[in-house]
């Protein structure tokens, strides 16, 4: 398989700007002859469903919530970035482009991470005409603050909803297009399969989760929104529904899934408090500006109450490892601290997973008025979950699945190797390399949707021209038929585990093994256990009721099925990956400091996974050549 | 801790629903109200009973999915909070707890506690939105917007959507929503060009999908997770009094 990344020819900078001078249009009077079908309405795929419907495409977007302002995008908190230089503290483009480079450990595609922060600078334009809330100065202009990762202020917020009021903006663009007519929306509505005639991408296979009912629905070309996988490890900070499944159904008809197991790991999630625990909850990073992170230097002082611990008993382990971030390390390195002390028997809370941040010295400091106004929402929010009042008692952390950089491969137009089907945002590769900068998420969502996208499936259109399949061919009903029995096998299995039972051993195995630290043997024994995890599921798993009605189990169950083969191929591409970078940390690669070890000459490649189909996956490498910057090592010291 | 589970099971829109009382087990005070209907869950299944289903996702207060009145209270007994924000810690042992669907002709129910709630999206889809053209948008710092104005449009832009407004009034009126939606768009100057046409025809939809009116009992504003203030229903009334003269639709 050749793998085109299809980079435009050119001086990096100028890439972008002659890609779209020489790219081929489609007439506005020929656009409306053309279907297309977008699939998620998040960042992603709410602002490019609006941007196409608005260019005058008939468009059909389908999301699984019962609103499309439901996507979980709406949950990011922080902000946006984009090189405005409002500030005039030197940003760029060019350095927020290298920033993003580099704190992707250098496994992104330099051209595509050009153009985010080339059009960074349109999103915030476009996003304050909809209307979006953004932080003002008192004078009325756009307020700024910094984030990990930058020596710049290029932050731009609104208050701790930044996620929310964005994908508002897309959804209101997005309702716009429905009320013109020029959008179809169908919501409640999942996607099982995608639909090939020819070898190129005509369609999918939904249900309407209401009704049950299976269907097919046509077009010109088909576009992936549906964000990431992190709920294979089952406790994330994913919203419940997240999931891999239309990812993965392309991926079975022949997409390339990319750089499988780069996970991005958080490092302030509220701990697990038990086995019944559905999801974890993600405070502010912005909390490790005053909190101090520390666990007993003893483990049998582990389950006391921490206000008992004299201060020479406590081991402030960030300080004393990283003296020059401290508790600001980055979240990879905070996060694999964490897991080691935890590991030494000195983790605290009930389940011993877990680190305090410690409030003490900065409400002493600076008195708790001031760490009241700073933080009030996320210690309110602290007390909800975990009933403690934490400006009397440190806070407890621990880390958690956050990001998957992962998802299918696109080239330079954010098109997988099914010609005709694209993917965008965090169900796409391309832009984060080994690890995701805070702030850079929503940039990318966005820029794939608002100004990428209109441009690219611009091009395959006129090439393609505007015929398409009726519905009614062969592959229509096949794909449709197979959906139907595979939903029905699910259901006549009539085990005794529930789907629950079955996702969250999967998260345990993947967790362990394919968590914040890896190992070869580790590995090993996650690529026998998973396919025996799934021998289980299809012998002995329990889905009520039937296929042709409300049915949330059914639901759960197509998607842990998903993950059951996702999770191994994540396990594989941590295995192949003899390195650490980023969100991926070899325990047998790391520096005699224990920092993570890259072997640039070995593994500056995307390693793109082919469908094994019953024969085993099989990997292709796209090569990641640095024109303009040099791989350099991250120091946090 | 055990409780009992008084809640609301229906086949489907159609069909007459009812309440089924279960009790159950192992229930900590830790989980969120919607983990204990997990557990409830994997008991029924277990039991050969069909499991509840509920509306739920993000699990973290924000994206609004989550519904349920809750021994009378849309969301629970907790003030501005969501359900998946409710944790069992509010409960008693041995308690009987109700749980119903968001009642309202505007909301049918689909299936036991979860509910239609798409009349919210016409009501957006009238008006909702500033018609702003991808590509062509001037730089964000042309237009200046006074950090006053930018704090209270994000107030009223901070709504969730969840309709529990609707559920916790006894008239099932939708103006805490809609003048929420009205009043984010409304206050920027980037709204201001289409405010008249934007509440004559969100009011115009909200009266078309079946909510009631507003009599100022101000149950919503006490039901909302995230504190929307009632202030917003006067400006929606000015706002649209104003346009109503001035305008024709």
């Amino acid at each position: 398989m050749n793998l085109d990344a299809k980079i435009p020819e050119g001086p990096l900078s100028e890439k972008w700007s002659s890609y779209k001078r020489n790219v081929k249009l489609v007439a506005p009077n020929n656009k409306r002859k053309y279907e297309i079908i977008i699939v998620g309405s998040g960042l992603a795929g709410a602002s490019a469903a609006a941007s196409l419907g608005e260019l005058g495409y008939h468009v059909k977007c389908f999301c699984y919530q019962d609103s499309a302002r439901r996507a979980h995008s709406i949950a990011a908190q922080g902000g946006i970035n984009a090189a405005k230089n409002y500030q005039n503290d030197g940003d760029s483009v060019w350095r927020l482009f290298y920033d993003t480079i580099k704190g992707g450990d250098f496994r992104a595609r330099e051209a595509n991470v050009h153009r985010l922060a080339e059009v960074s600078t349109n999103i915030i334009d476009q996003c304050a005409a909809q209307g979006v809330p953004f932080a003002r100065e008192y004078g009325g202009t756009l307020a700024n603050r910094s984030f990990g990762g930058a020596q710049v202020s290029r932050t731009f917020y609104a208050r701790g909803q930044t996620g929310q009021q964005l994908l508002l903006g897309a959804y209101q663009a997005l309702s716009r297009q429905i009320g013109l007519g020029s959008v179809k929306m169908y919501e409640r509505t999942e996607m099982l399969d995608v639909v090939l005639v020819d070898g190129k991408a005509k369609g999918i296979v939904v249900r309407n989760m209401v009704t049950g009912e299976i269907s097919t629905h046509v077009a010109n070309a088909v576009v992936l929104c549906t964000g990431g996988y992190g709920n294979c490890w089952y406790l994330s900070t994913n919203a419940i529904g997240c999931n891999v499944t239309a990812a993965w159904r392309a991926h079975k008809r022949g997409a390339l899934f990319a750089n499988p197991c780069y996970a991005q790991i958080h490092p302030t999630c509220i701990p697990v408090s038990g086995d019944y625990q559905s999801k974890l909850t993600l405070m502010s990073e912005s909390l490790r500006n005053d909190g101090r992170v520390w666990v007993p230097k003893k483990a049998e002082d582990a389950k006391k109450d921490p206000r008992d611990i004299a201060e020479e008993d406590r081991d402030y382990y960030l300080e004393r490892k990283y003296p020059s971030y401290g508790n600001l390390a980055p979240r990879d390195i905070s996060s694999r601290s964490a897991q080691e002390v935890c590991d030494e028997g000195r983790g605290v809370g009930k389940t011993g997973l877990g680190v305090y941040l410690d409030f003490g010295d900065a409400i002493n400091r600076l008195g708790r008025h001031t760490i009241e106004e700073r933080y009030g929402n996320l210690f309110d929010m602290y007390k909800e979950i975990t009933g403690e009042l934490a400006y009397e008692k440190p806070m407890r952390i621990f880390p958690a699945i956050h990001y998957t950089m992962g998802g299918l491969w696109v080239d330079y137009e954010l098109m997988t190797t099914v010609p005709g089907l694209y993917a965008a945002g965090e169900a796409n590769f391309s832009d984060h390399g080994a690890n995701r900068l805070g702030a850079s998420a929503l940039m990318q969502g966005l820029a794939d949707g608002y100004f990428v996208l209109p441009y690219t499936i611009g091009r395959f259109l006129a090439e393609e021209g505007a015929a398409r399949p009726s519905g009614d061919e062969d592959e229509f009903k096949e794909a449709a038929q197979s959906v139907r029995d595979y939903n029905q096998k699910i259901l006549n299995i009539k085990g005794k585990q529930t789907v629950r039972d079955i996702h969250r051993r999967l998260g345990q195995i993947m967790w362990n093994k394919c968590g914040m630290s890896r190992n070869k043997s580790g590995l090993k024994e996650a690529v026998q256990e998973i396919p025996q995890l799934r021998e289980e599921f299809w012998s002995d798993v329990h889905v009520p009721g039937t296929g042709e009605e409300l049915n949330q189990q059914l639901e759960k169950a197509g998607r842990v099925a998903d993950f059951l083969e996702l999770g191994e191929l994540i396990c594989r591409d941590a295995l192949d990956r003899e390195e650490s970078c980023g969100g991926h940390f070899r325990s047998e690669h790391q520096t005699e400091e224990g920092e993570a070890l890259r072997h640039d000459d070995q593994f500056a490649y995307v390693s793109a996974w082919e469908y094994g189909n019953g024969r085993g996956p099989k990997l292709h490498k796209e090569d990641l050549k640095y024109e303009e910057v040099k791989m350099v090592t991250r120091s946090y010291k | 801790m055990n409780i009992k589970l008084k809640i609301w099971r229906q086949k489907n829109r159609d069909t007459e629903g009812q309440f089924e009382t279960y009790e159950v087990k192992n229930i900590h005070s830790d989980m969120s109200f919607l983990e204990m209907l997990d557990v409830a869950n994997e008991q029924l299944i277990h039991e050969g009973v069909e499991p509840i289903n509920f509306d739920h996702d993000c699990r973290e207060g924000i994206c609004g999915a989550c519904s349920l009145v809750i021994n009378g209270e849309p969301h629970g007994p907790e003030k501005k909070v969501t359900t998946c924000q409710t944790y069992m810690r509010s409960f008693e042992e041995g308690e009987t707890i109700v749980v119903e669907p968001f009642r309202s002709h505007a909301f049918p129910v689909l299936r036991d506690v979860m509910v239609d709630r798409s009349s919210f999206e016409r009501v957006i889809r009238s008006g909702g939105f500033i018609s702003v053209a991808t590509g062509a948008a001037p730089d964000a710092n042309a237009i200046p917007i006074s950090k006053e104005i930018a704090d209270e449009s994000m107030d009223a832009a901070a709504c969730i959507g969840c309709g529990a407004c609707v559920a916790s009034c006894k008239n099932s009126s939708a103006m805490l929503f809609v003048s929420a939606k009205a009043a984010h768009l409304n206050l920027m100057p980037q709204g201001k060009a289409e405010k008249s046409r934007r509440v004559l025809n969100m009011v115009d939809t909200m009266d078309s999908e079946g909510f009631g009116n507003c009599s100022n009992t101000y149950a919503c504003e006490a039901a909302c997770p995230k504190g929307i203030s009632v202030n917003f229903i006067n400006q929606l009334n000015r706002d649209y009094a104003l346009a109503a003269l001035t305008n024709k639709l």
